[in-house]
């Protein structure tokens, strides 16, 4: 146990180190974000993650949001188990014809007023995937889309810009 | 021990069950033997293959005009024979291997829902691939099936699927996706339980079914190579290598050294960054979160190496036809080498905390056992088969350039459960950093890509590569035109899924999760 206290003690909160470029970036953005969140959704932002074809690259990358670098909850971004917990979605991959109708399912299940976000290429214009037999290509061949966010995946970063996007422009519907 | 020197006896054991059979050097330089079959015969071999212990290492058909041609990729003591049959289009039907071999059932299901082969004896009658994208008159890998398909209207859900069902006082079924509460890919995990107890999962996959294995035909090599990248997005290294090497096999060329040596540099370091996202997730899957803290941010600082020196993050798009598409600066070599002694130095006192904490011990210590015969009889690779006793890694047991220079060490455990599964991948983390330390003091001068030639024609390869999961097998055809007429990428997780089912069998409900990341089969790499 004290080695455990001794490493924590040690590691510190790396979200605090002084900042190199980077990290200074993800701060004004995040600060940002936090400033939309507090008008828009009474400081919480709740999203659910739906992979709907990804090849789990964006996946890699969301999870990375969460990691002590990033720590995106700070800003009052957190990710719910369930869609009816959501505020938005954010879908990522070519929407497979498999997982098309659960994709409908979950954007029917979230309450309004909801956005979607489409992450990384393949959910913003179908990427390396396109459509075809199995594919329905972009996300927004099957629900509105309100906000995309590129990348093969999007870094951390990106995905960071992307939700500021989102907050700014992607909650006028009710 | 030489190559193949099992062989004159396996070929003797087949003359005795009066199968011949011609056997000569697989096409495109590929290191495994080729055996012509009759289809008839086709069941038989399979049961003199296992009597003599081979491993099913793989199955996949290719549409060639008027006939569907099988190859059956079996293993044994590093050595790899491609059993090839072909059946009429009219009427493909023949034996299956199932019965034998039980890691054979689903790649036969998905080459009878893609292709329309008929397995006769297979024990399981239903669909695998196929949900509702096409009817099941449709085969979509057949080449008068459109690559768009023929559907104009909205997929419907998929809600027939006839799973097994359990009856009883006290028997419940939990239904659990395809969208999952937390941040990973889609399937469906059918449980049966009595209390906390599980007595039976099923899982039903397909869900990512994106038609790879169709849109991969007529791109050229480079395309390939992208699509490859993305087979499974966590292995994009080993996926493109494992169709790079295919293609430069048909093309009949080798990349420079100093490209080969610049592969594995990114093959271990995808390895280690997997490796240790696993062990803090798993960790955090029993509510140790301190591990998921410090394996993320160890896996971040590796990542963002992986950016500075390779320009991508994952590592995607790096491994190019011919070589690779970046080079590796002398300084740069000189931050990874730092980067790998202050990562060795954390993992020392780290893994030291994880091997003796208590609460661990207690949640992952004989949680989800897989037994070495299951391991066995699944074909189970990687970090899952070294867990339960099945030492098999292509780097070591039939080593392609440029491990075929260097002594790669195999960790492997008997016990089978969850810390064995963990302990696997924390020694192969150490095992990788030595490599990548070996790789640079050894890193070879000259070029990092050789052109392909313009037309590759009519020509065949087949790529075996170690990923992070295990042992990728990837067949490439192209046409008489240079285009590719047929991919097929076999992920590991093909026989690391069916070990799942059997691995929660008797643990609680609430454990699922930590097996299956224990597991981390990939849904997309299976899905294709």
């Amino acid at each position: 146990m004290l080695r455990v206290l001794n490493k924590i003690f040690r590691t510190g909160v790396l979200t605090e180190t002084p900042p190199v470029i980077s990290e200074s970036e993800l701060e004004r953005c995040g600060i940002e974000v936090r400033r939309r969140i507090d008008a828009r959704f009474g400081g919480s932002l709740a999203i659910r993650q739906v992979d709907a074809g990804s090849c789990n690259g964006c996946e890699l990358e969301i999870h990375a949001l969460n990691n002590p670098y990033h720590d995106v909850e700070r800003f009052g971004i957190h990710f719910v188990a369930s869609p009816r917990h959501a505020d938005a979605l954010l879908v990522t991959g070519p929407v497979s014809r498999h997982m098309e109708a659960a994709l409908r399912r979950v954007y029917n299940a979230t309450p309004a007023p909801k956005f979607v976000i489409a992450a990384g290429d393949c959910a913003c214009d179908g990427g390396e995937f396109g459509i075809s037999y199995a594919s329905c290509g972009a996300v927004e061949n099957v629900l509105p889309v309100d906000v995309k966010i590129a990348g093969c995946p999007p870094a951390p970063l990106d995905l960071l810009r992307g939700l500021l996007a989102a907050l700014g422009e992607g909650s006028d519907q009710s | 021990m030489s190559r193949f020197d099992w062989l004159p006896d396996f070929l003797a054991k087949l003359e005795d069950a009066s199968i011949t059979a011609p056997c000569g050097p697989a096409s495109g330089g590929t290191p495994a033997s080729l055996l012509v079959v009759d289809a008839a015969d086709w069941g038989r071999v399979a049961s003199v293959a296992i009597s003599f212990n081979c491993r099913l290492a793989g199955l996949w058909g290719d549409q060639r005009e008027g006939k569907i041609m099988l190859f059956c990729c079996l293993e044994r003591q590093g050595d790899y024979l491609l059993l090839r049959t072909a059946v009429p289009l009219s009427h493909p039907e023949l034996p299956s291997h199932t019965f034998w071999f039980p890691s054979a059932d689903r790649l036969e299901r998905h080459a009878r829902d893609l292709l329309g082969v008929i397995f006769t004896r297979h024990p399981d009658s239903r669909r695998w691939t196929r949900h509702r994208a096409w009817p099941e008159t449709d085969y979509p890998l057949r080449s008068d099936f459109p690559a768009a398909g023929r559907r104009t209207t909205k997929t419907p859900q998929d809600e027939e699927y006839p799973f097994l069902r359990a009856k009883g006082t006290g028997v419940y079924e939990i239904p659990v996706g395809p969208v999952h509460a937390g941040i990973i890919e889609p399937g469906h995990f059918r449980f049966q339980a009595v209390g906390e107890e599980v007595l039976n999962l099923e899982e039903r996959l397909g869900y990512l079914h994106k038609g790879i294995e169709k849109i991969a035909v007529g791109r050229d090599s480079a395309g390939l190579a992208r699509l490859a990248g993305r087979v499974s997005g966590d292995s994009t290294v080993a996926h493109a290598w494992a169709a790079c090497q295919a293609m430069e096999r048909a093309a009949g060329i080798e990349p420079p050294p100093r490209g080969l040596a610049l592969r594995a540099l990114l093959a271990e370091r995808e390895r280690i960054a997997n490796h240790l996202g696993d062990i803090g997730a798993i960790c955090n899957d029993v509510g140790f979160a301190f591990a998921l803290y410090q394996f993320s941010r160890l896996r971040e600082i590796w990542q963002r190496r992986s950016a500075e020196l390779f320009g991508h993050r994952l590592l995607m798009d790096r491994v190019v036809p011919g070589g690779v598409g970046v080079d590796l600066e002398s300084n740069g070599s000189l931050s990874l080498r730092e980067d790998h002694r202050l990562l060795r130095k954390e993992l020392n006192g780290l893994f030291d905390i994880l091997e003796d904490h208590p609460s661990l011990e207690d949640r992952l210590l004989t949680t989800g056992r897989l037994t070495a015969e299951s391991a066995r009889s699944l074909g189970s690779l990687g970090y899952v088969g070294k867990a339960s006793g099945q030492g098999f890694d292509v780097r070591h047991n039939n080593p392609y350039a440029p491990y075929d220079r260097m002594e790669v060490a195999v960790p492997v455990f008997e016990e089978g459960d969850v810390a064995a599964r963990v302990r696997v991948r924390m020694e192969e983390v150490r095992i990788s950093l030595d490599l990548l330390d070996c790789l640079l003091a050894g890193l070879p001068a000259g070029e990092v890509r050789q052109e392909m030639p313009s037309l590759i024609s009519s020509a065949e390869g087949v790529g075996f590569v170690e990923g992070w999961r295990g042992e990728i097998i990837t067949y490439v055809r192209f046409d008489g035109e240079g285009r590719v007429a047929r991919f097929f990428p076999r992920d590991p997780s093909w026989f690391t899924w069916p070990a799942l089912e059997r691995i929660v069998l008797g643990n609680i409900v609430p454990d699922f999760p930590v097996c299956n990341k224990s597991v981390n089969g990939s849904y997309s790499g299976h899905d294709l």
